[in-house]
């Protein structure tokens, strides 16, 4: 059962938009749930994470090391940062996408060639997805959160789609909901694994 | 039915539902969302120029017989302190409600004081929700416990609480009529014959609010096993909850100060072991300890950073799960200033000159990494100012090489009297307002010198050049941050210019949504020379690969500053 995912990514790359949308869908289905985020100085640009929890009963709103389920990944380098929080053999679906970190672009250090690898060494099980190609088929870059929650779908098989497709209307602005609606579809049938 | 809500929205909802007739605040994180979600509700709301004016506002809605409330992060509380602490003595009218959220772990502060230690030095109740669903319902009493105890109530938060999503069950507002002013001197002017006539009753109220915790429905004993019993209270009872859960008894306080001395007794003649769990200092330890019982608690955990259910499993022996491997040569990611942000240019402009720059609170602070390396200190809201002169008043030579920068939110809520300052006591220092038309690390909330209000209606609009020229600065002009020279030309004329100066570095935030932005630039490879010179601007949209620079398109929003830098011609 996945219980406890986190989704990590850059500041500005939407993912407080997805966890809105996981929050929403386990209270609708009646589950206990906590969401936690981080507002303000880290978000220019900087490593984000997002906690999302459900169960019978929730207490705590943060995961620690090795209680996640699942990393929703929007960002290569952010997968592995926050690996130790995954338990052996939980799950990373990870965006292909690669975002420099300031010591990167200047030079001082070199982005990690082998992360794909590395994320597999560490035990955990790796979905590695075009995500960014596939938002903007659906229309635009800044829908990679719903293609990556598309292909979490898959993997929560207790929701039905109609439940995703209820909370998606009720979160997205209107005239942002077709290419939503799309990206989100575009990650469900995505081949992965 | 139940809702998904976050810490500061519940807040903001509680306050609605306890009548609240006006909010006000300054924005600060974790606190900010409170003023902004109750904004949305039929009361009047606005932002505060600073915490302390904030306070007084409630005070005096107060008076006026109506409910009232403030938001401030823990830092902001040291502005407001002054009214704190006489508000204390005065007492209310319509009840009043100062809402503080701390930053264990520092994720957006310069210090993680614990604001408890202000409702014990101030003398006033702190109620300390654990999640959304307590933080609706704390805020939504605050009012009515205010009103019967005739002082402010302290609403505490911290970052996990403010924002987290927890579900929450709402109400229906309370309506009340505002209750009539009457002329109260006695009550109301604090002078020291009535403020000695006050001070009494204070501490009368005091004993009668330990009273009411003893009877308190937000401070309850959860029995489990009795080998252990836990005393903890805000968001540190869900860590107690998801490491121990029923294995051991634990006493929640709701209400942190003051503290139900005989329930804590109660409680702690019927467990083995007594532990308090609390983040940040050990303040209900250290009253455990003055009722003469053996506690445990920063034995335990650190006053340092944020707890968590790990902390708390880790403390009491408890295995934890198995995790993958960590990497640990990742490049780092910390936030950096954005493509465009118009704070570039002029540091770039300082830079160049060598300048000594005292820094204040804002994004601008973000240019203290490097490439940029720019700001020399920090300390607090408006301090740029005023330590320059301290500085420039010990060395007096080094008046031509130094500048204060200061935005142009922090100015309006602490800078201003920091000019005064620096220009009544005769320091000739040169002050950059970074006036970037919005208070920007908070998330763009409008201020004073924006010309907006909280509700983004057009209103009165602070003006800097005719302010700064009222405090006795004679030396006031604009500067364009996107034009490095002439940032360069003014500073170097300012700095120089034997009296005291401002430059108000003018250009709007590049993330707002009226700012239009140019096209990306493109660097040629075949003039490239790989000099990385406009590397030095530390903008997140510019690589070095393969011995050239290169420009990410899809974040360079065409401000230019590297074409500025480029000896070569090679962006454009």
């Amino acid at each position: 059962m996945i219980n406890n995912i986190m989704i990590v990514g850059v500041g500005g790359q939407g993912t407080l938009l997805a966890s809105k949308i996981l929050g929403r869908l386990f209270v609708d289905r009646g589950y206990d749930v906590r969401v936690s985020e981080v507002h303000g100085m880290s978000q220019r640009g900087g490593s984000v994470v997002t906690y999302v929890r459900r169960g019978e009963r929730v207490a705590s709103p943060l995961i620690c090391e090795g209680e996640a389920d699942l990393i929703l990944a929007f960002e290569e380098l952010e997968a592995a940062r926050y690996l130790p929080y995954l338990k052996t053999g939980g799950i990373v679906i990870a965006s292909r996408q690669r975002i420099e970190p300031a010591v990167v672009l200047t030079g001082a250090s070199v982005y990690p060639p082998d992360i794909g690898d590395r994320v597999k060494k560490s035990g955990a099980i790796l979905y590695e997805i075009d995500a960014l190609e596939a938002a903007i088929e659906a229309g635009s870059p800044k829908a990679v959160n719903l293609v990556l929650l598309g292909v979490l779908s898959r993997l929560l098989p207790e929701i039905e789609p109609a439940s995703w497709t209820k909370v998606i209307e009720q979160t997205v602005p209107p005239r942002f909901l077709e290419i939503n609606e799309r990206a989100f579809a575009a990650g469900r049938n995505m081949a992965i694994g | 039915m139940k809702q998904l809500m976050l810490g500061n929205e519940a807040v903001a909802r509680g306050l609605w539902e306890g009548g609240i007739d006006l909010i006000t605040g300054y924005p600060g994180t974790p606190s900010t969302e409170i003023t902004e979600y109750a904004s949305a509700y039929p009361i009047q709301s606005e932002w505060a120029p600073n915490e302390k004016v904030a306070l007084e506002a409630v005070f005096g809605a107060s008076l006026a017989g109506a409910r009232a409330a403030c938001t401030m992060k823990h830092v902001g509380l040291n502005v407001a302190a002054d009214p704190l602490f006489t508000f204390s003595y005065t007492g209310v009218r319509g009840g009043a409600v100062v809402c503080v959220a701390d930053d264990p772990a520092m994720h957006s502060s310069q210090n993680e004081q614990d604001s408890r230690h202000y409702a014990v030095a101030a003398k006033l109740p702190m109620l300390e929700p654990s999640d959304s669903s307590d933080a609706l319902l704390f805020a939504r009493s605050a009012f009515a416990l205010s009103e019967r105890f005739d002082c402010p109530v302290m609403l505490r938060t911290s970052t996990r609480i403010a924002h987290a999503q927890s579900p929450v069950e709402t109400g229906e507002r309370v309506e009340r009529e505002m209750i009539p002013y009457q002329k109260d001197a006695a009550k109301y002017i604090m002078m020291p014959a009535y403020a000695r006539a006050r001070h009494p009753l204070v501490e009368a109220r005091m004993e009668a609010l330990a009273e009411y915790a003893e009877d308190c429905p937000y401070n309850r004993v959860e029995w489990g096993g009795k080998e252990i019993g836990v005393i903890t209270a805000g968001t540190c009872y869900t860590y107690v909850k998801e490491a121990l859960g029923d294995s051991v008894s634990v006493l929640k306080l709701g209400m942190v100060h003051p503290l139900p001395r005989r329930m804590i007794r109660d409680f702690a003649e019927q467990v083995g072991r007594l532990v308090v769990v609390e983040e940040l200092d050990g303040i209900i330890e250290n009253h455990c300890r003055s009722m003469g019982l053996s506690v445990e608690g920063k034995s335990l955990f650190s006053p340092i950073g944020e707890l968590s259910q790990d902390k708390v499993a880790r403390a009491f022996g408890l295995p934890r799960p198995e995790n993958c491997k960590p990497q640990d040569d990742l490049p780092p990611r910390p936030p950096v200033m954005c493509p465009g942000c118009p704070h570039r240019g002029i540091y770039l402009a300082m830079k160049r000159l060598g300048l000594t720059v005292f820094g204040d609170i804002g994004c601008y602070t973000l240019g203290a990494q490097p490439p940029l390396s720019v700001p020399d200190s920090t300390l607090c809201m408006g301090a740029s100012i005023s330590a320059m002169h301290g500085y420039l008043k010990c060395r007096p030579e080094a008046t031509n090489k130094a500048v204060a920068v200061i935005g142009d939110s922090t100015f309006v809520h602490s800078g201003i009297t920091s000019l005064c300052e620096m220009v009544y006591n005769g320091t000739a220092g040169t002050v950059v307002i970074l006036d970037n038309s919005i208070t920007g690390m908070t998330g763009h909330q409008q201020n004073p010198a924006s010309g907006y209000n909280i509700k983004g209606d057009p209103a009165a609009k602070v003006d800097l050049e005719a302010l700064c020229r009222a405090l006795g600065v004679r030396r006031v002009r604009v500067a364009d941050p996107a034009d490095i020279e002439a940032c360069v030309e003014a500073l170097r004329e300012e700095t120089t210019s034997g009296e005291p100066s401002v430059i108000i570095s003018r250009r709007p935030c590049a993330l707002l949504k009226t700012v239009k932005h140019e096209p990306p630039l493109a660097i040629d490879p075949d003039k490239c020379r790989g000099c990385r010179r406009c590397l030095s601007a530390g903008c997140p949209a510019i690589g070095f690969f393969e011995k050239r620079a290169r420009i990410d398109s899809t974040m360079c929003v065409g401000c230019g500053l590297c074409k500025q830098l480029c000896p070569f011609e090679a962006i454009g």
